[in-house]
């Protein structure tokens, strides 16, 4: 332990803690804007300085490391004009159009100018460079843009896939893609996760939320929505409800106010995927023990992020990629296909909605692959935080909503869908019903949930060995399977990298875009609060403990499904309906063959 | 590669390289320094030093043999003034701004060289004969105001002696004097 005198306060801090670091553990708070836990790299705004005796300038506190000894005033007369002036300099050339700005009372930047007591701008001139770049997922305005790096070391460091970074010098500094390409024409995953750390209203998401009041009020469409298993651990943050409040039947309770015709839950189409991957990967498992020529490792293929990134950085490997769709676009087909059908609808009249925590989402349901004869799959891909916006728009009190259901027959779920937001999640969900389905008894782990790919960990690995198998499944009598889950595009290099020099020793790989999974999408609130992730992470393993089905395989509505109109997983209905193909990017967009 | 394709495409006869040449060369040069730290500059350099500028194409060659995102590398490339991605004249004239340089009349000459090569400061000729930059100081104070072009520094220039500068770099390319 360090000690140091921060305003006259004896305080003890972590060794190799900086001084804002240190302050924060002694409740201590220094005003700060670029800094971000994790996320934090260059120390770009200064407007955490504070004066430290001995030293002549005032120094940055998020990147000075406190010392044995330092005396540190964090509150003088002279830190608060210095830090006022920053404040000042820094809008000087910003837009302050902030009552019509989409970030308006959710911007950090506006948040510090009133904990400042700024009530002048006194500094005024030539306004930096102004871009506008629409992406299908991400809208950049580089006029708002304060060149806080957060998004550049998200995209570079946490992800590594470095889609954009800071270009020119000086006043001309703008942070963008390689000689100011637009985004959707660069190696962009699209995962949104510069949008979520984004401090002003420079980096959002492209908006849906026009297309969906049209598509309520016009009376000619029926508009059918869904809402992704993450949403629900989320969503309250928006209305004040605690991180990790469960939120379910009010999401459910909130569409129907806002006037959804429908209300589907897409963990319905995630326990429909496990079924679907789950058949694909045992039917790969069999040709490939049996001297077939599957490809193994199977990697999932729910989150579009990661899939437009394998598609880019790993052109070549593409047959390893589980044809499943990601469940809201199977519920897309399903609506347009089954659901017409069953209820007598032209589907040409439906509007399909999904609510997702994730920006890749608006990108996937433009892909042309995402139609099932000529009809879109999904129309509009709303983030968790645009619905928040919807909901505040309709003076809804959310907060205090009685719990409603889902509709049927698209709305019933079992627990294992419920998981499917978290790193993890899909793995544990797979191995519940392929090993049952295989055994014919429980996956042996307590509790069902396979421990050792629970977490938050970069990189995890579990192996399941599968004995007295059912007969029909005798070529997986004594074969442990070893599969790999991670979360973030960093560790899906970790593991494609051997998946592409063939030494990849696992059979089944889960990759998800966004580290942490589903929970920390781009598509999420901004939650600064320390341990967020471990709170929405929680939300849903509760979720799913509480329910009585917990096995995909289990939901009686799936079951009658499968009867009624599909046949049987990865049968022909499934593959016109529910299964894919992917393009081979490559880096730069050449379409590699 | 044939000796054929290897040469300059055009019809000039110059016998010069072809850009798939040259881009060849700078790929086998910058593979090199694959995974060494902190080349990515010195990278850059040699292959503007073989290409003559660093387009698109070039950067991406540097990119993906260093494995490094596009993005870095043309961070650093636009980042730095000695970087151009635009293509460059034969011959860089540098006309010093700094204090002393500036307050002898530098922007004067800045302002007749854009007249007498009807080009903006940044830009190359039409011909591709010259580019023309500003410099911040090149240590030449005492001999304000000044301005090189390639290697040789002209010293307290005038904007009426700039014609006959000029005339001095002929078509072979070299100053004669």
């Amino acid at each position: 332990m360090l000690n140091l005198t921060i305003n006259g306060k004896l305080c003890q801090a972590q060794e190799g803690s900086t001084i804002l670091e240190a302050a924060r553990q002694n409740g201590i708070h220094i005003p700060s804007l670029c800094y971000l836990k994790d996320v934090h790299q260059y120390g770009t705004c200064r407007v955490c300085v504070v004066e430290v005796e001995g030293m002549k300038n005032l120094q940055a506190s998020c990147m000075v490391k406190a010392r044995e000894g330092m005396v540190i005033h964090t509150n003088s007369p002279k830190v608060r004009a210095k830090r006022k002036m920053l404040y000042e300099l820094l809008i000087s050339n910003h837009p302050k159009d902030c009552l019509s700005c989409a970030r308006n009372r959710s911007c950090e930047l506006q948040a510090l100018g009133e904990e400042l007591g700024v009530t002048e701008a006194r500094i005024s001139g030539e306004m930096g460079p102004c871009h506008v770049d629409v992406s299908p997922s991400i809208t950049r305005d580089t006029s708002k843009c304060i060149l806080c790096r957060r998004c550049v070391t998200v995209c570079n460091q946490v992800q590594e896939v470095g889609a954009i970074n800071a270009q020119n010098r000086g006043f001309d500094t703008v942070i963008s893609p390689a000689m100011g390409l637009p985004l959707n024409s660069t190696a962009c995953a699209m995962c949104g996760q510069c949008v979520s750390v984004c401090p002003t209203g420079a980096l959002t998401e492209t908006d849906a939320i026009q297309p969906v009041w049209k598509a309520l009020e016009d009376e000619q469409r029926l508009a059918v929505i869904q809402v992704a298993p993450a949403v629900r651990a989320a969503l309250g943050e928006e209305f004040g409800l605690p991180t990790g409040t469960r939120c379910t039947g009010k999401i459910a309770a909130a569409l129907h106010q806002l006037g959804f015709d429908h209300v589907f839950d897409t963990d319905f189409a995630a326990d429909l995927t496990i079924l679907e991957e789950g058949t694909e990967l045992l039917q790969r498992l069999q040709s490939a023990l049996t001297g077939g020529d599957a490809v193994l490792p199977m990697l999932t293929s729910c989150s579009p992020g990661w899939i437009k990134h394998i598609e880019h950085a790993f052109p070549t490997e593409l047959d390893h990629l589980s044809t499943c769709k990601s469940p809201h676009t199977m519920m897309g087909a399903l609506v347009k296909s089954f659901y017409a059908q069953k209820v007598g609808l032209d589907p040409s009249k439906i509007f399909m909605i999904s609510v997702m925590p994730c920006t890749a989402k608006k990108y996937e349901i433009q892909r042309p692959e995402m139609e099932v004869h000529g009809r879109r799959d999904v129309d509009a891909v709303l983030t968790t935080r645009e619905l928040a916006r919807m909901i505040k728009a309709a003076g809804i009190d959310f907060a205090n909503l009685p719990d409603e259901k889902f509709d049927d027959p698209l709305g019933l779920s079992t627990g294992a869908a419920d998981i499917f937001g978290v790193t993890g999640g899909v793995m544990e969900a797979a191995l519940r019903t392929v090993y049952e389905l295989t055994c014919g008894r429980e996956l042996p782990f307590e509790g069902l949930h396979v421990t050792p790919i629970v977490g938050l960990e970069l990189v995890k690995e579990a192996a399941v060995t599968f004995e007295n198998v059912l007969p029909e499944y005798a070529f997986l009598e004594g074969v442990t399977a070893r599969v790999a889950v991670t979360s973030s595009l960093k560790g899906a290099d970790i593991l494609m990298r051997d998946v592409e020099a063939g030494t990849s020793p696992y059979h089944f790989i889960e990759v998800m875009g966004c580290p942490g999974g589903c929970i920390n999408g781009g598509g999420q609130p901004r939650n600064r609060e320390e341990g967020y992730r471990e709170k929405r992470m929680e939300a849903l393993y509760t979720e799913d403990e509480t329910k009585t089905l917990r096995k995909s395989h289990e939901n009686p509505d799936l079951q009658a499904l499968y009867q009624e109109y599909l046949g049987h997983p990865c049968g022909h209905k499934s593959h016109e309906l529910l299964h894919t193909t992917y393009t081979p990017r490559g880096l730069y967009n050449q379409l590699v063959k | 590669m044939s000796q054929k394709a290897t040469q300059c495409q055009c019809a000039c006869c110059c016998g010069a390289e072809s850009e798939e040449a040259l881009q060849e060369r700078i790929r086998t040069l910058a593979r090199e320094y694959r995974g060494k730290e902190g080349s990515l500059i010195q990278v850059l350099h040699m292959a503007q030093t073989i290409y003559g500028y660093l387009p698109m194409e070039v950067q991406k060659i540097v990119a993906d043999e260093l494995g490094l995102p596009l993005s870095q590398v043309s961070g650093v490339v636009t980042f730095y003034s000695f970087f151009s991605t635009q293509p460059r004249g034969k011959h860089t004239i540098r006309v010093c701004l700094g204090t002393a340089c500036y307050v002898r009349g530098g922007k004067k000459i800045v302002e007749r060289l854009q007249e007498l090569l009807d080009v903006k400061v940044g830009d190359t000729t039409a011909d591709r004969k010259f580019t023309l930059e500003v410099a911040r100081c090149i240590g030449a104070c005492g001999l304000a105001p000044a301005m090189s072009i390639d290697d040789t520094v002209y010293k307290q220039v005038k904007p009426e002696r700039l014609e006959s500068i000029l005339a001095r770099y002929d078509e072979n390319g070299g100053e004669e004097a």
